[in-house]
């Protein structure tokens, strides 16, 4: 790095030298700020291209996590990940988008593990060989929020079917997440449950993450579907209320699926492995249980999920 | 509920409260926009020279297609360069997708049509007088280039700096080329983004103040090279 500068400030000394004979008024000034700009340039050049090897050195004790936005927006994932990054040596890197997206950026091999919410995506996506196998790790469940007078007379309703059907019957403004996420894959699943496609000036899409979209539907007096832990994470700037919850259907099951390494020959399957194993520890587990923000605990473990169908193991067809 | 006094006081605490995580973000911007603008620097103001100085057939159409590209969207540059480094694309073995090295790739993109137009713009509204001048005093062709090139470097530094402001201010290519990875890939702007998301305003808005204050820092500095070579 020190040589590169001193044969950087020699080349442009001989410049200066060179030009200095022709004695030319001004020149020399005007030769001089394009030589230190061009220097300045330079030192800075060299010394990021050290950083970006250096980054690139250590880069196989980097683990790529896609998640979607309820576990990383709640703060969990800050909460559970730091133990076993320094026990293992491994640095995660998460990148926060919808159960969609994630799944996208995994079969194209961008990540090495996925942490979702939409059991049939998932155990597509393992059926399809982009995953090795699935655990459960945690679960919550869905409520559907809205503006505390409840204008739709839902509130209490158990079932959300009936709920969904006197919301589209009196058109009554509800926002959709509408971008592929696992939120957004339920929604759809309870609409078609109902035999209703909601569409009409009520139904709205914000196209965007579970919180922008809460905050939409603050703004707008509508009803919402959300899972319960960035209900929680934002309910202290939301007037929204808790209208509908409690039905078996509002399950919400988080599930981490590492990239098949066959498939993506590319992906870290070791460090995944890792990140699973912890996921699914005792220590973790109790972690999850414990996590809690405005005083309310966000996720219930992976045991409390049994009901549903349990693990997949992509081995076993 | 005051949002902007809530983000002002927000700004102060992160400005002068050295939080790591804050200071990781800022440096991630700084580094991320020095490198791909220098990068832009080295590339797009020769580029803009030769365009300037030599004539050759669709010349014009170069120009306006440099003009155009000044005002690519992000998002475009960001899925452009995306589905090359990702691992089904081109570059995918390369394994650069969500690195500090796949921003400045897409966050060079944005800044070179700026750099090079507005080189361009500078040449060519340049006194012609000084090239002759220069010839007719002795000058050898490439000693009056050179005395041309000096009379457009503030108009040059002035590219620079726009082009500058223009990657540092932008999310799009950063959100999808870098991921937003805390303490890695983590900007300012996607930062920004992320707290926006979450519903934290006042906190979005301390560091669209502290963006301001970073930039307004680079810029003073500017100034400062100006002047010490007047």
């Amino acid at each position: 790095m020190t040589l590169g500068v001193m044969v950087l400030w020699r080349r442009f000394g001989f410049l200066a030298g060179a030009l200095s004979r022709d004695n030319q008024d001004g020149f020399m000034k005007a030769m001089e700020f394009t030589e230190k700009t061009l220097v300045t340039v330079m030192i800075g050049l060299i010394a990021l291209c050290t950083v970006h090897a250096a980054d690139a050195g250590d880069r196989s004790r980097v683990l790529r996590l896609a998640t979607t936005t309820s576990t990383y927006e709640t703060g969990l994932l800050d909460h559970i990940l730091p133990l076993f990054e320094q026990r293992q040596n491994i640095k995660v890197h998460v990148i926060s988008v919808g159960t969609g997206k994630a799944m996208a950026v995994a079969r194209a091999g961008d990540v090495d593990v996925i942490l979702v919410h939409a059991r049939q995506a998932e155990d597509q996506f393992v059926r399809e060989g982009y995953g090795s196998y699935r655990r459960t790790v945690m679960a919550n469940d869905f409520i559907i929020a809205g503006p505390a007078d409840d204008p739709a007379g839902v509130k209490g309703m158990r079932e959300t079917g009936a709920a969904l059907r006197r919301l589209a019957g009196g058109q009554h403004l509800f926002v959709s997440r509408g971008d592929d996420s696992g939120t957004h894959k339920k929604e759809s699943q309870l609409w078609a449950a109902t035999g209703i496609r909601p569409q009409g000036k009520w139904y709205l899409e914000s196209g965007q993450g579970m919180s922008s979209t809460l905050t939409v539907a603050d703004e707008k007096n509508a009803y919402v579907l959300v899972d319960r832990a960035s209900y929680i994470a934002n309910s202290k700037r939301l007037r929204l209320h808790v209208i509908v919850e409690g039905d078996p259907e509002l399950l919400n099951v988080y599930g981490v699926i590492p990239v098949s390494h066959e498939r993506r020959p590319s992906v870290k399957t070791m460090l995944a492995d890792a990140l699973v194993d912890w996921l699914v520890s005792p220590e973790c587990q109790k972690m999850i249980e414990e996590f809690a923000l405005e005083g309310e605990r966000l996720f219930k473990p992976a045991s409390a999920a049994e009901t549903d169908a349990g693990d997949t193991d992509g081995h076993a067809e | 509920m005051d949002m902007l006094s809530e983000g002002l006081s927000g700004a102060l605490r992160l400005l002068l409260g050295f939080d790591p995580d804050f200071t990781a973000i800022v440096a991630v911007s700084v580094l991320v926009a020095f490198t791909s603008t220098s990068l832009a620097a080295l590339t797009a103001v020769p580029v803009g020279v030769l365009i300037a100085q030599r004539r050759f057939p669709g010349r014009g159409g170069v120009i306006a297609v440099l003009n155009t590209l000044m005002s690519l969207p992000t998002v475009v540059v960001g899925l452009l360069v995306y589905s090359m480094l990702s691992r089904n694309g081109l570059f995918g073995s390369l394994g650069l997708l969500y690195t500090r090295t796949a921003m400045v790739i897409g966050q060079w993109i944005l800044a070179f049509p700026i750099v090079a137009a507005l080189t361009v713009a500078t040449m060519e509204g340049l006194d012609t007088r000084v090239h002759s001048t220069a010839i007719s005093l002795g000058a050898s062709p490439m000693q009056a280039f050179l005395r041309l090139l000096s009379e457009a470097r503030f108009g040059i530094v002035a590219a620079v700096v726009a082009g500058f402001g223009r990657v540092f201010a932008e999310v799009g290519v950063s959100m999808m080329l870098g991921g937003n990875i805390k303490t890695y890939t983590r900007s300012i702007t996607t930062a920004i983004a992320l707290e926006t998301n979450r519903g934290e305003f006042a906190l979005g808005l301390a560091l669209g103040i502290v963006l301001l204050t970073v930039a307004l820092l680079v810029n003073i500095l500017l100034a400062l090279l100006k002047r010490r070579t007047p």
